[in-house]
């Protein structure tokens, strides 16, 4: 049985399934945007981030997706700002017992010490003598990417839009940007010195070897070696240097998976045909993975809204759209089927 | 006391519609109103003390702000505003 949290513009849907037939077993948070859902696996606690239209983005917490939510405390910027949290974007369990981050929008990190309950907000990333230079891109100063190393609570990496990469090896502490590598091919050659305007849309790491990571950046896809020190263009191959969301294989180091998209304002599949591409020699080389997905659909699948579980032959891969439909593959990404569809715009789906 | 009047989810989290809730401006109430029932603490005022943007604050029927001046009787009503998507 898999579990999919799907957040949407509408509401957070919990569908359960067999790998090809889903059905919706719960709905919270009706009318209001759920940016991000999860299952916390130390603990089977849910944890969704939603933004009412109204009343601003919090945290809610439940051990029963079916019954009641509590609201957590403590995501909020600190008094005296000249703004207030306008989104939270991620929600990540750490690696230190009952420890969970989350992301928001302007670029707060958040950690949590008890499961969720309590948020307090990360002060070395957010007081780094560089934030005044931080901007945000299209979709806001996103701090949308944590990605611990397992097994040692002391090393992170965040990333925000469009300001980059981030690496503690202190649990927190001090911080620092790591974007070396990457081309920024979005501001002419001669300002490209600046370190930190880089618009990173995702970064998954290998858990098997967790030096080895991949990014999809605005402008094509990279690998990093060296745990995020530097990086590699490995987007040769691809129909479009553009997407959002990556997936790798636990089982398999050079293994990652994307969705291009055309750039700039249009971010649908290139001729309208939905395809997912998977490489399984570190971006060497890429494979169009598309039996079952639409040939002509021009939707937009954005960074959250894809997912995976399980491993190797058996590895799943879901993915949603903001035109409300879910796809799911049971077979590694070699076939594809629709598990869900006629949802409110997917803003992103975790498996559970 | 001014007579604070909330609507759903407000008033499901403060525990009923109406509230006598003493203060000197829109602000203060509010303040007043998170400090008796902290689970609406952020969802009418954010972080920074200001009245989210997407909810009117009504004195006595006029739009009022954080620094418009209540009296005691005076009638506030919290609504969402008509906007949204």
């Amino acid at each position: 049985m898999t579990e999919l949290l799907v957040g949407t513009k509408k509401g957070l849907f919990r569908l359960e399934g067999d790998g090809a037939d889903f059905e919706i077993t719960a709905r919270a948070f009706a009318g209001q945007s759920v940016e991000y859902a999860m299952r916390d696996p130390r603990t089977g606690r849910y944890l969704a981030s939603v933004t009412s239209w109204f009343y601003g983005p919090r945290i809610w917490v439940t051990d029963d997706p079916t019954g009641d939510w509590e609201q957590a405390e403590g995501t909020v910027l600190p008094e005296g700002e000249e703004q207030a949290l306008e989104r939270l974007w991620v929600i990540v369990p750490g690696e230190a017992e009952g420890v969970l981050y989350a992301g928001g929008d302007p670029g707060p990190l958040y950690e949590s010490r008890d499961g969720g309950l309590t948020w307090s907000l990360n002060e070395g990333l957010w007081n780094h003598p560089t934030r005044p230079d931080w901007n945000p891109g299209n979709g806001g100063l996103c701090l949308h990417t944590i990605a611990p190393w397992p097994g040692d609570p002391s090393r992170l990496l965040v990333a925000i839009s469009a300001v980059g990469v981030w690496l503690s090896d202190d649990g927190g502490t001090t911080w620092r940007h790591s974007n070396h590598g990457i081309v920024p091919d979005y501001v002419p050659e001669d300002a490209r010195d600046n370190p930190i305007q880089h618009c990173v849309h995702d970064v998954r790491r290998a858990p098997g070897r967790p030096e080895r990571l991949f990014m999809q950046f605005h402008g094509g896809v990279y690998r990093s070696d060296d745990a995020g020190a530097s990086w590699i263009d490995v987007g040769d191959g691809l129909p479009s240097d553009f997407g959002f969301p990556i997936v790798v294989d636990p089982a398999d180091p050079d293994s990652a998976y994307v969705i291009p998209l055309i750039g700039a304002e249009d971010r649908t599949p290139p001729e309208g045909a939905v395809r997912v591409w998977e490489t399984r020699d570190g971006g060497e080389t890429w494979t169009a993975r598309g039996d079952g997905l639409p040939e002509r659909a021009y939707l937009t699948i954005l960074r959250e809204a894809f997912d995976s579980a399980g491993e190797g032959t058996g590895l799943e891969l879901y993915f949603g759209a903001t035109s409300g439909e879910v796809f799911g593959s049971a077979d590694a990404g070699a076939s594809w089927r629709q598990v869900a569809d006629h949802l409110p715009p997917v803003y992103s789906v975790r498996t559970a | 006391m001014a007579q604070v009047t909330l609507r759903a989810p407000l008033s499901e989290l403060c525990g009923g519609r109406t509230h006598a809730i003493a203060g000197a401006t829109v602000r203060e109430v509010l303040v007043a109103l998170e400090r008796e029932h902290p689970p609406i603490a952020g969802w009418v005022l954010d972080e920074q003390g200001r009245i989210r943007e997407h909810v009117n604050v009504f004195v006595n029927g006029i739009p009022g702000e954080e620094r418009t001046r209540v009296a005691d009787g005076d009638r506030l009503h919290v609504l969402p505003a008509i906007t949204g998507g």
